[in-house]
């Protein structure tokens, strides 16, 4: 926009000083709960805590086993991210520089899992985890990597499409000047391609973290004591007896620095990555 | 022409997966020795927190340990994962040896097959069904048949009341009817106290007091044949009687509606409300700042002059212990029931988390001889009555709990609660119920 | 590209980089799907799911049942599915409006415009389980946040309204929905808009086009293409959300705001009635295949007409 008036200038203060003050206020809620004690948080809100304490940082880590719930999370979501962006690469690289028989049922198919409601399929996907796991041995219930495999399916058709828009902005005129440089097609892929889609990828994987990172429905039947994940284990503050708001606050907050520090790392790929692919 | 390869593969996968699935399921295998030296146990969240619950387990399967050489892995599952599991575990067959189950599950979950029944071999190896108060038998299973599961721990719903507000009020003695807790309660509502605190949002109290309400209006929510009979009049009535504490008797705060994280404890506690129908909540009133030297106990009040089952005052509440048909260590997972239902353990156990021993042996310990644990032994004994124990009875809870919390919604938002909206609530309750 | 299609005994090689997609995808999504459906004309309650190939046929008696509007289980399931819809539309449509008036507003460099970038990105960040019940803590009747600013402070309401009950868990839902997927939007089109070229807006503004006919005559139609991507996908997220509901109302969501994901998750697996879940999963999904193939078909045909 060339020169905008005042009167955008004083819109635009207003209206982004609204959207900081709603979408803060959350944030602002769990930081003042987390240093409050028990009482306060079970009365009537109250901005600042009628005294300070630190308490519920230390109790968060002996209520429920945050730390344990903490590293199942990181490997869970991590692998799932790592797997899920490795198979969506060499898939999106299959569709968007060949054209072969099955192209576009393979685009429309796994597109389409993406409408799948989780609920039909829960329990199937239990079952035949079961099942795999009578006949082979392989511990997929209960068991982390069958929910890294789970939650890598999640964010791979997405995934796909994304990457697929992304290869496509990259000129194919490199591909070439690869082959005839002697690359076969997966040099070209990891030295040409990747490199070139970075953004795209960093999106792509960022999406598939939060993905794995939130989710609740799957990990609740398919996690045991060992191997729960943070996104069902905070529920372990709301207790028989009591919720213990300011423990689920603080622990929120404890949880989600370092998510919220990475992401912020990354966002300037990820303003580059979301949509190259769409836009181009 | 590619758009037929669709439905083949589809086919094909189909056809892969009923055979998988048809050798699969927790039918083929029944109760083995295979693996004597291990036990799996599923507890359910009892104390303060996961943790406190294994601080306070594990010492006592160290004991079993010793005793037997069994060694049990213990798994704290919260109540919200608790029935999620325990289906996990029932389509797969991969569950536990031994778990914990709301008792009033006790039914449902026998219908499905998954649990031991208790017959009469088997009690005798866990030392014999009339070690158990029958009220507590009675909530673990279908009537005639064989329980599927034991009593562990027991509780049952009492009125408390806060001395100083009863006597501030000029109040004398605990309402024995509920014309007199209707009165004094209006007594207690002043300003921002009021005369009752009700957790509203949450389905599984809701039901609890209906069902109780309902028995005194001559209800159990079944019929003779097991038929689900949500929309009775007498059953209506039970209901409005619930929903007027905020609806037209405004004893009870109307916030209480969305109650659902025992704030209506937090509420007593702290004298915002100066009764509250609770079960075995002394722990939690101690932990909240309470003395109990500074509340009463007494039964859950009934209609003027009721006697037999319309004197009912309290669901038969409490944890059973089950075992997992599937398990391979049959004798060791029988051994270790008779072990938590033996008399040390039982000791142990309920007065750890406040609870009432089920065996009649320990009742007499002076560990459970406190005012409040008193007097809900005398209800458990006297004016119990268990949930139905049909197999539908988790459908029940969920679907008339769930009616009592939109009626108290309503309530709350100032709409009027009629005899017409209650029923209207509890036939469509009624009418989600399956088929058969 | 031609030389790489021409290139005997590569042909395999699509087919090669496809194959752990397809394997994923087929083991997690389509398989299980399948045996849904098969669940979905078998009478699988708890008497049953011990081993559900015993279970008995019971042919369309769920769909039956899942569609007679006029009996309670027809009519909760359609009231769900309104209630979805409506959700789901003004919740996309309001996080687009919000996440385009913030990424256009924000098109400008001006002081702190990096801090606030961030900002704006937490709602997303957060995990969803430490976000929303956050939100369930501030929409509490007595001792909330949104209450005490409401009633205590700025004396707006007479008395306090229920968020978590009633008739405004709609409003409640929604504003959570918005507050978490309205960054994504922002993010996005912040993306999309980077691409416009600045010549275009120096060229209006030389033609003395105000403010308005910026954004009308360069700014949308540039974000077409980027809106088109977008919509679909928040449509697809938000329709099928579960984490915010179940996190938010729990098990039993109340009737304004009983999503029909969280309807379904009560009608199988709270009422342990796994074949009509099913039943209704497959209704859903048929719905969402619908919508999406017009959508595409749709855009599709617009971009075959812009080539």
């Amino acid at each position: 926009m060339i020169n905008p008036p005042a009167w955008f200038r004083r819109l635009r203060r207003l209206v982004l000083l609204l959207l900081t003050v709603f979408t803060l206020t959350p944030v602002a809620v769990m930081l003042s709960s987390s240093l409050k004690p028990l009482q306060d948080v079970q009365g009537p809100w109250r901005w600042v805590p009628s005294h300070l304490t630190l308490r519920p940082y230390l109790d968060i880590w002996t209520t429920v086993p945050l730390a344990r719930y903490f590293t199942n999370s990181l490997i869970v979501a991590g692998s799932a991210t790592g797997l899920s962006v490795l198979i969506a690469v060499l898939a999106g690289y299959a569709v968007s520089r060949y054209r072969f028989r099955g192209r576009r049922l393979f685009t429309v198919t796994v597109l389409s899992t993406q409408m799948f409601p989780g609920i039909l399929f829960l329990l199937p996907l239990f079952l035949l985890f079961v099942n795999i796991g009578n006949f082979t041995g392989l511990a997929l219930y209960g068991s982390r990597g069958g929910l890294i495999l789970t939650y890598l399916t999640f964010s791979l058709p997405f995934s796909i499409w994304m990457l697929v828009g992304y290869f496509d902005s990259i000129p194919r005129d490199l591909d070439e000047a690869a082959a005839v440089d002697g690359c076969g097609p997966l040099r070209t892929l990891a030295q040409i391609v990747v490199p070139a889609a970075i953004p795209g990828i960093v999106a792509v994987a960022v999406y598939a973290f939060m993905t794995a990172w939130g989710e609740v429905l799957f990990a609740s039947v398919m996690t045991n004591d060992q191997t729960r994940t943070l996104a069902v284990g905070l529920q372990g503050y709301a207790t028989q007896t009591d919720v213990y708001w300011n423990q689920v606050m603080a622990a929120s907050l404890v949880v989600s620095l370092p998510v919220v520090a990475g992401f912020l790392l990354l966002q300037r790929y990820l303003v580059a990555g979301l949509t190259a692919g769409a836009v181009k | 022409m590619r758009t037929h390869r669709l439905p083949a593969a589809l086919a094909l996968t189909a056809s892969i997966t009923l055979t998988a699935t048809a050798c699969g399921g927790g039918s083929t295998s029944a109760g083995s020795n295979s693996s004597p030296k291990t036990l799996t146990y599923w507890a359910s969240n009892q104390g303060t927190s996961l943790e406190n619950d294994k601080q306070v387990l594990e010492p006592e399967l160290r004991k079993f340990e010793q005793q037997t050489g069994i060694k049990v892995n213990l798994e704290v599952i919260p109540w919200s994962d608790l029935l999620n599991r325990i289906l996990a575990a029932t389509a797969s067959g991969q569950g536990p040896d031994v778990l914990n189950i709301g008792n009033t599950w006790s039914a449902s979950l026998q219908a499905t097959g998954a649990l031991l029944p208790f017959d009469q071999a088997t009690f005798d190896k866990i030392g014999g069904k009339d070690r158990f108060l029958p009220a507590t038998i009675a909530s673990a299973g279908a009537a005639g048949k064989d329980p599927a599961a034991v009593p562990l721990y027991s509780m049952a719903y009492g009125l408390y009341y806060d001395k100083k507000l009863f006597q501030a009020a000029g109040i004398a003695n605990p309402p024995a009817t509920w014309d007199e807790l209707v009165a004094d309660g209006k007594k207690l509502t002043t300003g921002s106290q009021y005369g009752l605190a009700i957790e509203g949002g949450n389905v599984s109290e809701n039901v609890h007091h209906a069902f109780t309400l309902g028995m005194q209006h001559g209800t159990g929510f079944y019929d003779a044949a097991g038929k689900p009979q949500f929309d009775s009049p007498q059953a209506v009535a039970a209901v409005k009687q619930y929903v007027d504490f905020i609806a037209a008797d405004k004893i009870a705060a109307p916030g209480n509606a969305e109650y659902a994280a025992n704030q209506s404890v937090t509420d007593f506690a702290t004298g915002k409300a100066a009764m509250l129908m609770w079960q075995a909540a002394g722990a939690n009133l101690k932990s909240h700042g309470m003395n109990p030297d500074d509340y009463g106990v007494a039964p859950i009040p009934v209609p003027v002059g009721a006697t037999g089952s319309q004197a009912t005052s309290s669901m038969v509440a409490g944890i059973n212990l089950a075992v997992f048909k599937n398990t391979k260590n049959l004798d060791g997972a029988l051994n270790f029931v008779k072990f938590m239902t033996g008399d040390d353990e039982q000791k142990v156990l309920n007065s750890t988390y406040g609870n009432l021993p089920p065996v009649k042996s320990v009742q007499a310990d002076p560990a459970f001889a406190t005012p409040e644990l008193k007097t809900l032994a005398g209800v458990l004994q006297g004016s119990a009555a268990p949930l139905p124990q049909v197999a539908s009875e988790s459908q029940f809870e969920t679907l008339v709990g769930t009616a009592v919390k939109n009626l108290l919604a309503a309530a709350a938002a100032g709409q009027p609660v009629t005899e017409a909206s209650v029923k209207a609530e509890l036939t469509k309750a009624q009418q989600q119920m399956p088929a058969s | 590209m031609a030389q790489l299609r021409r290139t005997r005994g590569r042909a395999a090689l699509p087919y090669l980089l496809l194959l752990p997609a397809l394997a994923a995808e087929l083991l997690i999504h389509l398989v299980p799907m399948v045996v849904g459906i098969v669940m979905s004309f078998k009478q699988l309650t708890q008497f049953f799911i011990r081993d559900w190939s015993t279970a008995p046929w019971s042919g369309t008696a769920n769909y039956r049942m899942a569609v007679d509007f006029h009996a309670p289980v027809g009519q909760a399931l359609l009231n769900s599915f309104w209630v979805t819809c409506a959700f789901t539309v003004l919740s996309v449509g309001l996080s687009w409006l919000v996440g385009s008036t913030a990424a256009i507003m924000m098109q400008d460099a001006f002081r702190g415009r990096a801090l606030l970038r961030a900002a704006f990105l937490l709602p997303y960040a957060l995990p969803v389980f430490a976000a929303v019940i956050t939100w369930s803590f501030m929409f509490q009747r007595d001792t909330g946040l949104i209450n005490h600013v409401l009633h205590d402070q700025l004396h707006l309401v007479k008395q306090k309204p229920f968020w978590l009950i009633g008739d405004n868990s709609f409003t409640a839902l929604l504003t959570v929905s918005v507050w978490r997927s309205w960054p994504f939007a922002f993010l996005t089109l912040t993306a999309g808009l980077q691409n416009i070229p600045r010549e275009l807006y120096e060229a209006a503004a030389m033609d003395g086009a105000g403010v308005w006919q910026q954004i009308r005559r360069i700014t949308l139609p540039s974000l077409r293409p980027v809106n088109q991507v977008l919509v679909l996908v928040l449509f697809l997220w938000t329709f099928n959300d579960f984490n915010t509901p179940f996190v938010l109302f729990g098990k039993a969501a109340p009737k304004a705001a009983d999503l029909i994901s969280i309807h379904i998750y009560q009608s199988s697996f709270v009422t342990w009635n796994f074949g009509s879940g099913s039943a209704m999963s497959v209704l859903l999904l048929l719905f969402l295949l619908l919508v999406t193939a017009v959508y595409l078909f749709a855009t599709n045909r617009r971009r075959g007409a812009d080539d």
